[in-house]
């Protein structure tokens, strides 16, 4: 029976300790929740039909950022915690936080985050866009994409079921050896790190292939690389940095699990083992991870200004060009995240000096956007607020970040609260703002109404004001001493009230987040007084305002045909046609739902999930049924069918009877 | 047939060139990732070789001759891999059955050296865990021997797609793609040989 279920039992619920119980009874009573209304709606048989199967890349896209979103909550109740902790555990105080509980709070944070937060947006966005920004009817591999979209749900499942069953790793989001070895970690916490990480990562690099293939072999007639809209080719590059760096996490995860499951000696203290070599690895794929994630949002804020300042982007080409530079240069710093191992100085020289090179071509994008906005008739929207605000806040992260550059104060502020509030500055004033923004712009295209505008411009101010009180005493305190992933520390430090204005500034981003939900739940409820149905509800630019939306399944009745950066804007001044005129309609060729990706998803849970506990038949017979599934796919033949010209016919009449309507 | 039937059929014609084009340059993706991998755990093994932690190097455990074998054996593989390519395109079902089933059996042969190999070193107490330096070793040979089993098992399942739907266009892409995969495996072996077993020995 022990053998049965390897490592666990009944031990690895954690009733006896009060925060994880509160949180495990919430996240069930959630999830019973939900299934309760689903069943009581009867829509299991429509969700599965029309979402889990399905292979459309807008559908895709949305479940992406609907998953990004609660993930977001959870990720936040973490920060929430860490602050209130900090808040309090000072002096005589321990705080309410027992330290092992703490430590797996904070890497849930940073993991969450980055991969079950940021990740799933910029990939929800890019899904629901790119195919529409360049005129293409799917993504080339749409079997694929659904695929990766199970695969990086393994990962979520497997984080949220670290709460209740087991732990979470103690180690830091990076999970440094040899603290992560078996030796200091022997527990499940780093073993469901390196399975929902490393069975998300190839998801991620499958749909990183996946978007590449689509950009460089998809685009519609007269669509020259130079003639792509912005956020494609943010998206190209991100994509580009995805197929080189995800390889390296695979390897690094993997060489972590052989010497933890088979006793290899790669990062241990003995047997000749070198930890350096991991932190080195790790942050061959860390550092470009960070532009995967800042690309795309660059494409987004360029899309926003450019559209609400009724202008063409100003400097295209050095955009795009400065867009190629960070992303051949995110290469080539990544050694600045340990300047301290002692490379020596010339190394350390190499790696400073790059990593301030990396601010010129992100100055220039900001000069672009800067001179869009001249003399630009400028809407003051949610996306817009957003936009400035981030032009403001990532500059200042920019420029701290050229602070740590330089080794020798890098030395001095390594390890300290000083680094957290540089890249919250950057990640949460460039990546949040901007994937904020861009779930407000593209709101319409996928679901063909617009967000309550009021909510969002208060939950921005909210997130702006809150960041800049939660964050900058951080800087402070940085210099004061402060290491970051601290439990507690000493009344004498003089930290405290820094401390607390820090939490005040959490509790800010925290209604913040409330007016968010808040926007999503009455946006949807009163969706009908914010209906747009003309399918370009922003006087847009680009390609994927020329469909209805939401865009039918098959995005476009007729391929487009384009001759500049912004089509659409050329079309309505009559300057050129992106469809032409009294064509027949035609069959179009579209790939046929599946439930495979879902299935090989359910079976890579139950392996990650074998390999955590040790349960090795559990992992056999999981292994083989995957393997089932791609035997399947593979000599399944009929995987495509044909929309028949009527039916098109049918759909585009019912769609513009609809515009001509409202 | 109907001016429509004809117009779909032509449709058919290029989506299938299409799809070919999209997959081909896909896979070709694929494999420049793959190369990545490889190029770390390349890349780890020239930093741990030295660590041999008190235990044998490279020099006292690998067999020259033996691994030679392997190399041809590989080498000879791709070859007929090549053979069975140039059968395709002559439309020979046979002949490409034939080839595909002796290449399989050369890299079953390779894969059973690298096992008994591994056997060997494991059993004499030279095993991953002996040292860092045979860590990174069973690490990179395995990962590349890994790669070269599910092409074999990739090759048998091609097998049976051949005999069973002839060769097609969809046939045909599948072995463009399993065809770049082994030439690639063969590439990776050249230098395994070289970084691992000359360079080892010297």
């Amino acid at each position: 029976m022990i053998n049965f279920l390897g490592r666990l039992s009944w031990d690895a619920i954690p009733i006896h300790e009060p925060p994880a119980v509160i949180a495990g009874v919430g996240m069930i009573g959630g999830f019973l929740f939900l299934v309760a209304v689903i069943t009581y709606l009867g829509k299991w048989g429509y969700l599965w039909k029309e979402w889990f199967t399905s292979v459309d890349h807008k559908r895709i896209g949305v479940m992406y950022i609907i998953i990004a979103i609660v993930m977001l909550l959870r990720g936040f109740a973490d920060a929430l915690l860490m602050r209130a902790q900090q808040a309090v555990a000072v002096g005589d105080n321990m705080g309410y936080l027992p330290p092992h509980h703490y430590d797996q709070i904070f890497t849930a944070h940073g993991v969450i985050m980055i991969f079950f937060v940021a990740m799933p947006l910029i990939i929800g966005l890019m899904n629901i866009v790119v195919p529409l920004q360049i005129g293409a009817r799917d993504v080339a591999f749409p079997f694929l994409n659904s695929f990766s979209f199970w695969l990086f749900m393994v990962g979520v499942v497997l984080v949220m079921l670290s709460l209740i069953v087991g732990e979470f790793a103690q180690t830091g989001w990076l999970a440094y050896p040899p603290l992560s070895e078996t030796q200091y970690s022997p527990g499940v916490g780093v073993d469901y790190y390196i399975w929902s990480l490393q069975i998300s990562g190839i998801g991620t690099l499958v749909s990183g292939i996946n978007f590449f293939v689509t950009i460089i072999k998809m685009r519609c007639p007269g669509m020259t690389l130079m003639k792509m809209p912005v956020f494609t080719w943010t998206a190209l590059c991100s994509n580009i940095l995805i197929i080189i760096s995800f390889p390296i996490l695979t390897v690094c995860l993997a060489l972590l699990s052989l010497d933890r499951y088979l006793d290899f000696h790669f990062f241990t203290n003995d047997f000749g083992g070198n930890p350096m070599m991991y932190i080195n690895l790790i942050w061959g794929w860390g550092h470009p991870e960070v532009y995967i994630l800042v690309l795309p949002v660059f494409g987004i804020y360029s899309e926003i200004t450019s559209t609400f300042s009724r202008k063409r982007l100003f400097g295209y080409n050095t955009m795009v060009y400065a867009t190629a530079c960070i992303t051949i240069l995110s290469f080539v710093v990544w050694l600045h995240h340990f300047f301290t191992m002692g490379a020596g100085a010339n190394v350390n020289a190499f790696f400073g000096i790059t990593t301030m090179i990396i601010a010129i071509p992100t100055g220039v994008k900001i000069f672009n956007w800067l001179f869009t906005m001249y003399r630009g008739r400028i809407r003051f929207t949610a996306p817009m607020y957003w936009t400035i605000g981030f032009m403001v806040t990532f500059s200042i992260g920019g420029m701290t970040g050229v602070l740590l550059s330089v080794p020798g104060a890098d030395f001095l502020l390594h390890n300290s609260l000083f680094l957290i509030a540089h890249f919250h500055n950057v990640i949460i004033g460039g990546v949040v703002f901007g994937v904020m923004a861009g779930i407000t712009y593209w709101c319409p295209k996928a679901f063909g109404f617009k967000m309550i505008e009021k909510y969002g411009i208060y939950s921005f101010w909210c997130w702006l004001i809150g960041f800049y009180v939660a964050f900058m005493p951080l800087y402070v305190l940085g210099f004061m001493g402060a290491t970051r992933r601290l439990s507690h520390y000493d009344a004498s430090t003089g930290w405290h009230s820094l401390f607390v204005i820090a939490f005040i500034g959490a509790l800010i981003i925290f209604a913040g987040i409330g007016f968010q939900v808040l926007q999503i739940l009455l946006s949807v409820i009163k969706h009908k007084q914010n209906q747009d149905y003309t399918g370009d509800p922003w006087d847009g630019r680009t390609l994927e305002w020329a469909t209805s939306s939401p865009p039918p399944f098959y995005n476009f009745a007729f391929v487009p045909t384009v001759s500049s950066v912004e089509p659409l804007w050329d079309d309505k001044e009559g300057k050129a046609k992106i469809f032409p005129e009294n064509r027949q309609y035609e069959d179009i060729h579209m790939p046929r739902n599946t439930g495979i990706g879902a299935l090989i998803g359910g079976f890579s849970f139950l392996l990650g999930f074998g390999f955590i506990w040790y349960i090795w038949w559990l992992v056999a017979v999981s292994g083989l049924a995957i393997f089932a599934c791609v035997v399947a796919r593979s000599f399944d033949y009929d995987t495509e069918y044909y929309v028949p010209a009527s039916e098109v016919e049918a759909i585009e009449e019912k769609l513009r009877l609809r515009r001509e309507q409202a | 047939m109907s001016a429509q039937a004809i117009n779909n059929h032509d449709h058919h014609h290029d989506h299938e060139a299409e799809a070919t084009s999209k997959v081909v340059f896909g896979f070709w993706i694929y494999i420049m990732s793959d190369c990545i991998l490889f190029a770390c755990i390349f890349a780890t093994y020239a930093v741990l070789h030295g660590n041999v932690y008190g235990g044998p190097s490279g020099k006292e455990l690998f067999d020259l001759p033996y691994v030679m074998i392997e190399t041809f054996l590989l080498l000879t593989s791709s070859f007929t891999y090549g053979l069975a390519m140039l059968a395709v395109h002559k439309n020979n079902k046979s002949q490409v059955l034939f080839w595909l089933f002796i290449t399989f059996l050369l890299g079953l042969s390779f894969i059973g050296m690298e096992i008994n190999e591994f056997h060997h070193l494991i059993v004499e107490g030279n095993g991953p865990s002996r040292s860092a330096f045979l860590s990174s070793f069973f690490a990179l040979v395995g990962t590349h021997g890994l790669h070269v089993t599910c092409g074999l098992i990739w090759m048998v399942l091609l097998m049976i797609q051949v005999s069973k739907h002839g060769i097609t266009g969809i046939t045909t892409r599948k072995l463009s793609c399993l065809s770049l995969f082994w030439h690639f495996l063969d590439i990776v072996w050249i230098f395994v040989f070289t970084v691992v077993y000359l360079m080892g020995v010297m």
